[in-house]
């Protein structure tokens, strides 16, 4: 007999989009800072 | 034990976890990140050290320490808990980290809010600190074998995780500090306390995707299109398993102890003094007004270097076998060194370009380290193994400041970059002690394997990919 966790249902795309956008919408913020730092490194 | 409490353990066990068919191995780099870009905010302590300074008048050194002390436990939690971790399964070890790291700022808020120091030491350094070790490898082992095709660039992912943790902390934590008033030259220990209070709660939150997520895959499971029967082979690869005990019995565990912790140490000579090391080779160079924003951008690009490197470098070792890619990281850094070393602040250009390639792999030595365990000793308990491995980092983080720091103090009287002439050479040294340790790994001895059909399994193990090449 095969249980209901046997069986193939596959995740939904937008489930996984979303889990990406967890991670990277903060992580694109934090990047973004970084990025607004380094022109002056190169300003003298 | 009653039903709910049977039902609550059962959701952190390993068995709970099994990916049914149709699950998405898609899921699990970002089930890793949430954790890793929470712990990874230690790096941002130093965010804190100042307003800590002023606010509960302490010294810098005495600021110093919840970072140091959470340091320090990162690697003796890993190296203790890690067989725990890869028999508990990753989920309970997401879950448990999570609440290490999440009290340890609550502990600090109340120690900031009470002003009681050690509180705050105790609280992120000690309790906080647990919760980064056993964080830092808890989804090593499944993504290996959720990536048996791609481990390199599965553990690059998340590690780099871990370097931008600070990326997004920094900026975070300083814009609270400011808003709540706790900044300048009388910041308020209560905005302190807000802010690690709001933190905390926010890293619960983000975090708790992580285990919500985190699955294992079922024994059977394989990629897609993916056949372990034509895998490239490679002289250094084991079909076997080797348990953590018998592991740290081997001259593989401790060549490879070596190469990792003479890697970070290099890495960290450049990384502790950024900013000084800047300031210290082009002086001058730019108006004084807008030097301190060029070194704080230095800094920010080892950053970027130093992440950016977790993940190129370590996918790269998926194509071009691990121990050629330690061979470029510790061969090419101590051409790097010898670089800087010649040329000092002749060229800027080319001092930024050596200093971000030096960062580049002291990232990507921490992130190619658990493809490598695999490849050396399998899946069967990698996790552990990693912990145990760690041990060097921690070693690492006192010897590299200690070697920078004491000859920089000593050579005070001195300007420019000769201040960090013996530095730059002891790190070369270093460098070429961890290469030669990188020569000498070979197989893993057979005698060492477990004898209960650990290996060729996919879910429970190991697969492999090429090594030596």
């Amino acid at each position: 007999m095969t249980g209901p966790r046997d069986q193939e249902r596959p995740v939904p795309p937008v489930l996984v989009v979303l889990a990406w956008l967890w991670v990277a919408v903060p992580f694109a913020y934090g990047l973004w800072q970084l990025l607004i730092k380094l022109p002056a490194l190169f300003g003298g | 034990m009653t039903t709910s409490q049977g039902h609550a353990a059962g959701f952190l066990t390993r068995e709970r976890i099994i990916a049914r068919p149709g699950w998405s191995r898609w899921l699990i780099p970002p089930a890793a990140l949430a954790v890793h870009l929470s712990i990874g905010q230690a790096y941002a302590w130093s965010v804190f050290k100042t307003p800590l300074e002023k606010g509960l008048n302490i010294s810098g050194v005495a600021s110093s320490l919840p970072f140091q002390l959470g340091i320090v436990m990162l690697g003796l939690s890993a190296a203790v808990f890690g067989t725990r971790v890869d028999r508990n399964g990753p989920r309970w070890a997401m879950l448990v980290s999570s609440a290490c790291f999440v009290t340890g700022f609550l502990i600090a808020a109340l120690g900031v809010w009470t002003r009681q120091y050690w509180l705050v030491v105790l609280g992120y350094g000690g309790v906080g600190g647990i919760g980064l070790g056993i964080g830092y490898i808890s989804p090593v082992s499944t993504l290996i074998k959720w990536f048996p095709d791609r481990p390199g660039m599965a553990t690059g992912i998340a590690i780099m995780g871990f370097g931008g943790g600070a990326l997004i902390a920094a900026p975070w934590s300083a814009s609270m500090l400011s808003a709540f008033g706790a900044t300048g030259n009388t910041p308020d220990p209560d905005g302190i306390a807000l802010t690690f209070l709001i933190m905390g709660l926010a890293y619960a939150v983000f975090m708790s995707a992580g285990w919500l997520l985190i699955r294992v895959p079922a024994d059977d499971w394989r990629p897609a299109g993916w056949d372990p029967a034509t895998r490239k082979t490679g002289k250094l690869i084991t079909t076997g398993g080797v348990s953590a005990a018998n592991a740290i019995k081997t001259p593989q565990f401790w060549l490879l102890w070596v190469v990792l912790c003479f890697n970070v140490t290099a890495g960290i000579g450049i990384l502790e003094k950024a900013a000084p090391i800047f300031s210290d080779f082009f002086a001058g160079s730019n108006p004084a007004a807008s030097f301190a924003a060029a070194a704080a951008g230095f800094a920010a690009l080892l950053s970027l270097a130093n992440m950016l490197g977790r993940f190129v470098w370590s996918s790269a070792s998926d194509v071009i076998g691990r121990k050629n890619i330690y061979r470029m990281y510790l061969g090419v850094g101590a051409v790097l060194y010898l670089v800087i070393e010649l040329t000092t602040n002749a060229n800027k250009v080319l001092f930024l370009i050596c200093a971000m390639l030096i960062l580049s792999f002291y990232g990507a030595g921490f992130a190619t380290a658990p493809a490598y365990l695999r490849d050396l000793f399998g899946t069967y308990e990698v996790g552990a193994i990693h912990g145990r491995l760690l041990t060097a980092w921690s070693v690492a983080g006192v010897l590299g400041p200690m070697i920078v720091n004491a000859i920089a103090d000593a050579h005070r009287d001195e300007a420019g970059p000769a201040r960090y002439t013996t530095s730059f050479i002891i790190m070369i040294v270093l460098l070429v002690v961890g290469f030669v340790a990188n020569e000498l790994i070979k197989p893993v001895d057979p005698r060492w394997h477990e004898k209960d059909g650990t290996a060729p399994e996919v879910g429970a193990g190991a697969d492999t990919g090429e090594v030596n090449r």
